[in-house]
């Protein structure tokens, strides 16, 4: 009744719900991916959005160069993407694990400019097309569900809770917790902490590269897909604080949510609804909502 | 790769000398800037092809007339305002630049449009898409030449209620550009007796439309206006494809879609769409001779309404120059611009209006299915021709100072 | 430390003198943007360099600042001082709004807040109808200054763009060398410390993060003065890294580093405007290069070099990019 007053009928709030949750699935993924590289690492990788459409475009190179389906993408983008960030850490980020924090976020930032320029540079920037490999749908009675959308809300949350449970649950884990905690006294139990570090960094660009490759079939592959995303990325983390792994997970989708419903009911304020909540967020409990005070 | 090939053309322009030099030109040369992007999001529809097509209109101006030094350079705007007007600034202050041609973007244009005029030189506009140029930003040293946004929404628009297409639901992006569309096609719509029975306005950019193209389906309106450009506009497409928004009845209608948008969604996405254009290289003996050698040097592509456009403009105005003997005074070109009739292999007959505006007939055009096309670039059915004297927005309803 | 300042007002005045002749052999309004974007880069340096807050939202002061200056004096028919003022106090407030809300994180939370916030500003300012949308506001007239001196030909304002310039460096250089700017320095070096001191170390924060934004704003209200347009590439996040990038490249922390990396990087996208994405790519690489081989920047790494010969004054050296440890 109250949906009627507002002049939407449930049936159409349930759909645009389950919309901003598969949305959301993208903000998930992308802040746990940030959130991994930030916990165990200190850095905030500015490179993520670009990391993400590198795995969007070696979706479509595997497609057009190599002949490789959907399938194959979404194991081995994310895998050569992650093999260039663990590049990346090594030649680069590992260098300045001794300074001020803010020139990692610099470094990445500048890494960020040169990959999109590059890409601008070699596909122009009105996008490439990437046919969906799972075409057709469903009528739920409420709305019309694309199977791959549905694919993709439950594929990263499968991805997104692996992830937590490997990383507080295991004993892999456990060990790279206690490294953020006391790298020396990890090192000295005999674990090549820089090693684990580069994993780490590998990992996270790997799930940024994995969110590249779900989108690219409902997106076009753009050069410039991630440069904006990356911002708003960057909100739903300050949102939930960068404290827990379930944070950044329990945060994207929630976000993702809030952003479908104002869709709905007030569209224009869309694309700075999450940037409302940051401030809001920000001045009742600045740590974020997930995060411990410092 | 890409570097190394900009760089050798980047400086070195085009030099035309056919034997003797006769005409008086300001300063011995006529020199023409191809202002467009290079690399961004309409690098396809204008970028290096327009700056081709301008080079080809001066060598086949000067197979047939004995012409001075010609010189053709270019520059990206990179759809920036504040950078494109910094180019033509020093174009015209510093590199002596006479005319300034191309400008998609109308942000740009609107930019260039007003340099040009305090410079006293000449603006030919193929590129751009806002009315205002020859509206109530119009200037007498500016030719608009291709389309328009009002063309563009009173040729779809129109055509679309007259064959059923009755009730409309816009997906508008939010900014003036957006609105300035919606408002057009609206306007067109209802008096052309449809119905507007919703309206969405989508930030923007967007990526995701998912949840603004599932309000369109719920609207239960006939035909989906995409008042939006660009990415938005191919990914609203893409989209709306992925819901089943074409195959549950509804129709799309594109509002700015060029042949490169198509092109780049394929036709399996594309099809049905429906969109007004200037010029299409498929529609006859000339244009199909033009189409080949272009694509012969442009990677393949065919060329957009846009670079043709561009070829049309520059033809004509080496003609004004030939006669006046002098392109000193851009006022006055472009005054002799608009009084001879205006004739090329592409564009065939029309004229310039006193407000800029130059007319044509437009054409309405359909994608085809996959099925019926017959390879690659074969895109379009002409479904209607509008009339070169109904094509454009009358001349007393632009609120132009120079006609009055 | 009187040897010091003596030395930077004689810098100062050598490059005014430069500045005065300039025009004679190099394109006006190049000039005037390389001045703009100098100030808005020095008014970065201020937060970054003197109280150690990167901010990765200053387009926001820059841009909006640019808007408002260029709709009051197209709109409304102000004079250009007023609608400069106008820019340049708008800039202040929404520096004390986004200060209040940013300051309450430090480091890299900082920086994103900075950066979130400013995006929010830019959507704000592709929706609003006054901006004109991405037409921007064109064609804005140059009327005389204070209803008296001529600004239409390029020559004269660029005069005019030079002593607003010259004023703002002062403010600045005032600034730094004030028991304000010391206090500020402090905080850089040690909060904990300055907190322990007595200071009310977010209060001296705000002011810095205020009197940062409003002289964004006055180089930004200026720059759309000089071109005739604000548009929204202003706002833009990616203005926001040139301006990192101007000060990481001159040297953050130093007197003149701002000045220096501006004027390089807008040579560099002079030169290179017509090779498009090429210029982000070489802007990029600057970026890593700087980071990972000399991050004093140009000027910092010159006063390094000189202070190998002379023994360092202590508190003029320039920001211990190397020296602050990780938290």
């Amino acid at each position: 009744m109250i949906f009627e007053l507002l002049g939407v009928p449930p049936q159409a709030l349930f759909g645009q719900l389950l919309l901003g949750l598969i949305n959301g699935a993208f903000y998930a993924l992308l802040s746990l991916g940030l959130a991994v590289i930030f916990g165990l690492m200190n850095v905030i990788n500015f490179t993520h959005g670009a990391q993400y459409m590198m795995g969007a475009f070696a979706s479509w190179m595997l497609l057009q160069y190599a002949g490789i389906p959907y399938w194959g993408a979404l194991v081995l983008a994310p895998i050569i993407i992650g093999a260039t960030g663990v590049i990346i850490e090594r030649l680069m980020i590992s260098r300045l694990y001794h300074l001020d924090h803010l020139y990692g976020l610099l470094l990445t930032f500048g890494l960020a400019l040169i990959i999109e320029g590059l890409f601008r540079q070699q596909y122009g920037s009105s996008g490439l097309p990437y046919a969906n490999p799972i075409p057709g749908g469903t009528n739920l009675g409420f709305m019309f569900l694309p199977w791959y959308r549905g694919w993709v809300v439950v594929f990263s949350l499968v991805v997104c809770l692996a992830t937590w449970f490997m990383i507080e649950k295991t004993k892999l884990g456990s060990y790279l917790r206690a490294a953020t905690e006391r790298p020396d006294l990890v090192q000295a139990f005999g674990i090549n902490v820089p090693r684990m570090i580069t994993l780490t960094y590998g990992f996270g660009v790997a799930l940024a590269a994995l969110a590249g490759v779900l989108a690219a079939p409902i997106y076009s592959v753009n050069p410039i897909m991630g440069a904006n995303l990356i911002i708003v990325v960057f909100a739903v983390v300050v949102i939930g604080g960068m404290g827990s792994i379930m944070g950044a997970i329990i945060t994207g989708f929630a976000l993702g949510i809030i952003e479908g419903l104002t869709k709905v009911f007030y569209p224009e304020a869309s694309n700075t609804v999450i940037f409302v909540i940051m401030a809001i967020v920000l001045m009742i409990r600045p740590q974020g909502l997930f995060g411990t005070p410092k | 790769m890409r570097l190394t090939l900009k760089l050798a053309t980047a400086g070195a322009a085009l030099l035309v000398s056919a034997g003797m030099a006769q005409a008086e030109y300001s300063d011995g040369t006529i020199k023409i800037g191809v202002l467009n992007d290079q690399s961004g999001t309409y690098a396809d529809l204008s970028g290096q092809g327009s700056v081709w097509a301008a080079r080809k209109a001066v060598e086949d101006f000067c197979k047939t007339t004995t012409c001075g030094k010609i010189e053709v350079v270019f520059a990206d705007h990179q759809n920036k305002p504040d950078i494109g007007s910094n180019v033509a600034r020093q174009w015209f202050d510093v590199d002596k630049v006479d005319v300034i041609v191309d400008v998609p973007t109308s942000s740009v244009a609107l930019a260039v449009n007003t340099i040009a005029k305090d410079k006293n030189k000449v603006f030919l506009n193929s590129g751009a898409a806002t009315s205002d140029l020859t509206g109530k930003a119009c200037s007498p040293n500016t030719v608009h030449w291709t389309y328009d946004t009002w063309a563009l929404a009173n040729g779809t628009g129109n055509a679309i209620v007259k064959t059923g297409g009755d009730s409309w639901f816009f997906l508008t992006a939010d900014y003036a550009f957006g609105h300035a569309l919606e408002r057009d096609t609206e306007a067109v719509v209802v008096k052309s007796g449809g119905k507007v029975v919703g309206k969405v306005r989508h930030p923007f950019p967007a990526q995701d439309f998912s949840s603004f193209l599932l309000q369109a389906q719920a609207s239960k309106a006939k035909i989906i206006g995409l008042a939006n450009a660009g990415a938005d506009t191919t990914n609203a497409i893409k989209q709306a494809a992925e819901f089943g928004i074409v195959q549950g009845g509804q129709n799309l209608a594109g509002l700015l879609v060029f042949i490169t948008d198509v092109h780049a969604l394929g036709l399996k996405t594309a099809q049905g769409l429906i969109f007004t254009e200037a010029w299409y290289w498929d529609q006859n003996d000339a244009n199909r001779a033009f189409a080949k050698e272009f694509g012969a040097a442009n990677k393949g592509n065919m060329p957009t309404m846009v670079q043709a456009g561009v070829y049309s403009a520059v033809t004509h105005y080496l003609k004004a120059v030939h006669e006046m003997k002098s392109d000193a005074d851009g006022a006055a070109v472009v005054a002799k611009m608009k009084s001879m009739p205006t004739e090329d292999k592409l564009f065939g007959k029309g004229s310039i209006r006193k407000d800029g505006r130059k007319i044509h007939d437009m054409y309405l055009f359909e994608v085809k299915k996959p099925e019926e096309s017959k390879g690659a670039w074969d895109y379009y059915k002409q479904r209607a021709v509008i009339p070169a004297a109904e094509a454009f927005r009358p001349e007393a309803e632009g609120d132009c100072p120079l006609v009055k | 430390m009187s040897g010091t300042k003596n030395k930077d007002m004689i810098v100062f005045w050598a490059l005014m003198a430069i500045g005065l002749v300039a025009p004679l052999v190099v394109y006006p309004v190049f000039l005037m943007k390389v001045l703009c974007f100098a100030l808005f880069a020095l008014a970065f340096n201020l937060l970054v360099g003197y109280v150690g807050l990167l901010s990765f939202g200053h387009a926001m002061f820059f841009g909006f600042a640019a808007y408002i200056s260029g709709y009051t004096v197209k709109v409304m028919g102000w004079n250009p001082e007023l609608g400069i003022l106008a820019g340049t106090a708008c800039a202040a407030v929404m520096g004390l709004v986004t200060g209040l809300l940013a300051i309450r994180r430090q480091g890299i939370y900082f920086a994103m807040v900075t950066l979130a916030l400013s995006q929010m500003v830019f959507f704000f300012c592709v929706q609003a109808k006054f901006t004109g949308g991405e037409d921007g506001i064109q064609a804005i007239p140059r009327r005389p200054l204070f209803g008296v001196i001529d600004t239409t030909s390029d020559v004269s304002f660029y005069y005019v763009v030079l002593a607003i310039f010259a004023i703002g460096f002062l403010i600045i250089y005032r600034t730094i060398h004030s028991p304000f700017g010391q206090v500020m320095k402090a905080i850089r070096e040690n909060e904990a410390r300055a907190i322990s001191l007595g200071y009310a170390v977010d209060a001296f924060k705000l002011i810095a993060f205020v009197l940062s934004a409003s002289l964004a704003g006055l180089a930004g209200a200026l720059k759309s003065l000089v071109f005739q347009l604000a548009s929204l590439t202003d706002v833009t996040w990616q203005m926001s890294g040139e301006v990192v990038l101007m000060t990481l490249v001159g040297g953050m922390g130093t007197v003149f580093g701002p000045i220096l990396g501006a004027g390089i990087i807008i040579a560099m996208q002079d030169k290179l405007a017509s090779f498009g994405e090429w210029v982000l790519v070489i802007q990029g690489v600057i970026f890593v290069i700087t980071v990972l081989l000399f991050r004093r920047g140009i000027v910092g790494e010159f006063i390094a070099f000189l202070n190998r010969f002379n023994p360092p004054v202590a508190h003029d050296a320039p920001a211990g990019a190397e020296a602050r440890p990780a938290e």
